[in-house]
């Protein structure tokens, strides 16, 4: 019986020879996640249980990242929740304030997770991780308290639909890209309740990087997970920093597929996602003349090493619009520091960007960069809904790094060749 | 159990950010959230929805954000269930496991009007609107997730499979 590279995953982790798509399933699974917005309603939850003790204090993790550094006095108490919670439990995986980083780009930094995992996290885009080749999925607060008690979750299995990206990707187009289009092609339900698989020629070239960005979205398109099967840059990537054993699984060349797309990407262009959806998609050159406030660089999606290495290749011996601020966020405390290493904190600076410390901040209107009404931002995160990054009467547009650069320069939406 | 309410049009795609803005979620408090509750869809439904009343909406509602602060608000501010196209994966589990009932009828959420009085006879699936004197059916729940209805949202169902472990899960 063929299976495709979820299957194999999810069977693995229900003890369970083999698992068809529709089938409701209990599994182990191998790290549960919270952050600050989600945990301590989790908190709350796992109380009501009557467990003294979490499952495993190495697997469950807690990340203080949406509303830190403490934004009032709300969330700084909901950030001590997390605290004292960890405190309690001796959880080995609590990210303080200044050894912390966006969760997502945290934990496959620091080999929290590996390629074969199973891992939820009450954070919708704990998806990212299938660029890992593990299949991860966003769930809410109560999911993850029993997870907590229990370290397991029930599941249905997804049907999975196979994305084949062919040719090769031109300069400036990224993992942002393929996966904005994808989201244009099939639409922000295009995929519910699915699994993404992610392969073909311009995958297997895609760095690891790229790969995270692709799987994060994929719950932009209501799937479950999204993934890309393990191979030698998988493993470049996890060798010296996985934390556990790992393991690559990878579809059967007849797995089943609910549909199979194939996209021929030696002529795509950076992609905008006009508001108020990530599937308003359109290229860069078709975008018009849009003016924009604010240009935000960071997150989950893309506030990673690469991300901010392309940004800064756009900005390089040019100034931010004096029209508009530009905001850096890098990913974790290990990308600020190398990104300062590499000079590239000095280079943005110098071009009259503010640099943060990370957080989720503005990415989701919490704080840190929110928008006045009718102001416009451009952003390399993930939503574009009404009120996202602020008020319900302001604009977000999403792009990959180079582009937002680009803008930043140009005081509109611009593509980066425009500025070379 | 019996749902009675007036009913309260949406569209496609109602995300949780408009459900509950980001902005709100310093607390947790389901009393602090119902206050703001659908403020980004509809900036006076707080003010105007009473105990009881539906929300009807369309296609993928509850995408977006893992935030149990939406069906928690939603729930707080009296809404007696949401019936809707299709439901956003992480939204469908989260209404299960905080016990608030949701429905996946294509049919109701096309022909319920803004205001129609709806009732909905949980256990049956029936969805009928008194307004205009039609009946909808609602997609079967499978049963495990009946389970948890019935043990009163996850967390009691889970304090109880720890204390009959015997009793297993959907496996």
């Amino acid at each position: 019986m063929p299976m495709t590279i979820t299957e194999k995953i999810l069977a693995a982790h229900a003890g369970a020879d083999r698992v068809e798509p529709g089938q409701l399933i209990n599994v182990k699974v191998d790290l549960a996640l919270g952050n600050d917005i989600t945990a301590p309603v989790a908190i709350r939850e796992f109380a009501k249980i009557g467990v003294e003790t979490v499952w495993d204090p190495e697997r469950v993790v807690l990340v203080p990242d949406h509303f830190v550094p403490n934004k009032d006095i709300k969330s700084a108490e909901q950030a001590n929740q997390l605290r004292e919670f960890a405190r309690k439990h001796n959880l080995a995986h609590y990210y303080e304030v200044g050894r912390m980083g966006v969760e997502h780009c945290l934990l496959p930094e620091q080999g929290l997770v590996g390629p074969g995992d199973l891992v939820i996290g009450a954070d919708s885009h704990t998806c990212t991780y299938g660029g890992l080749g593990a299949f991860s999925t966003g769930v809410g607060s109560t999911d993850l308290a029993a997870a907590m008690a229990l370290g397991e979750t029930w599941l249905k299995v997804p049907e999975s639909i196979k994305f084949v990206f062919n040719g090769d990707l031109p300069r400036w187009v990224g993992g942002k890209d393929l996966i904005l289009y994808t989201i244009g092609q099939i639409g922000v339900d295009g995929a519910l309740y699915m699994a993404m698989e992610f392969t073909g020629p311009a995958i297997e070239k895609l760095s690891m990087d790229g790969r995270l960005t692709m799987a994060n979205m994929a719950v932009e398109a209501g799937a479950k997970n999204g993934i890309v099967p393990p191979d030698e840059i998988t493993r470049r990537y996890v060798e010296g920093r996985a934390k556990r054993p790992y393991k690559f699984y990878r579809s059967d060349p007849d797995a089943r597929y609910a549909a199979v797309y194939e996209f021929d990407v030696s002529k795509l262009e950076p992609q905008v996602a006009f508001p108020h959806l990530p599937e308003n998609t359109r290229p860069v050159s078709e975008a018009g003349d849009v003016a924009i406030d604010q240009v935000v660089i960071g997150s989950c999606t893309n506030g990673r090493m690469q991300d901010l290495q392309e940004a800064a290749a756009v900005l390089k011996g040019h100034k931010v619009n004096d029209n508009l601020r530009l905001l850096v966020i890098p990913g974790t405390q290990e990308i600020y520091r190398q990104a300062l290493r590499e000079g590239l904190i000095e280079l943005f600076i110098e071009a009259g960007a503010a640099v943060s410390t990370p957080t989720c901040g503005p990415c989701l209107g919490g704080h840190m960069g929110i928008l006045a009404k009718g102001e416009r931002a451009l952003a390399t995160t993930n939503r574009n809904f009404v009120g996202r990054m602020g008020h319900p009467e302001s604009e977000v547009y999403l792009c990959n790094p180079a582009v937002a650069a680009a803008s930043a320069v140009l005081g509109r939406i611009a593509a980066p060749w425009e500025v070379e | 159990m019996l749902l009675q309410g007036k009913a309260w049009k949406f569209g496609a795609d109602v995300d949780t950010d408009a459900i509950i803005p980001a902005r709100y979620l310093n607390t947790s408090e389901p009393e602090e959230l119902a206050k703001h509750c659908m403020e980004d869809a509809d900036p006076a439904f707080p003010d105007k929805v009473r105990p009881g009343d539906i929300i009807v909406a369309g296609k993928n509602f509850g995408c977006g954000s893992s935030r149990e602060h939406a069906p928690i608000a939603i729930k707080a501010a009296g809404v007696s269930c949401v019936i809707a196209r299709s439901f956003a994966r992480i939204f469908y589990r989260n209404a299960f496991n905080i016990g608030l009932p949701i429905f996946e009828s294509p049919e109701a959420a096309e022909a319920i009007g803004e205001g129609d009085e709806v009732a909905v006879d949980v256990r049956q699936g029936v969805i009928k609107n008194l307004t205009r004197g039609e009946e909808y059916r609602a997609t079967p729940v499978p049963e495990f997730m009946q389970q948890i209805i019935t043990a009163g949202g996850l967390i009691n169902y889970v304090a109880e499979r720890l204390r009959t472990p015997e009793a297993g899960g959907p496996t």
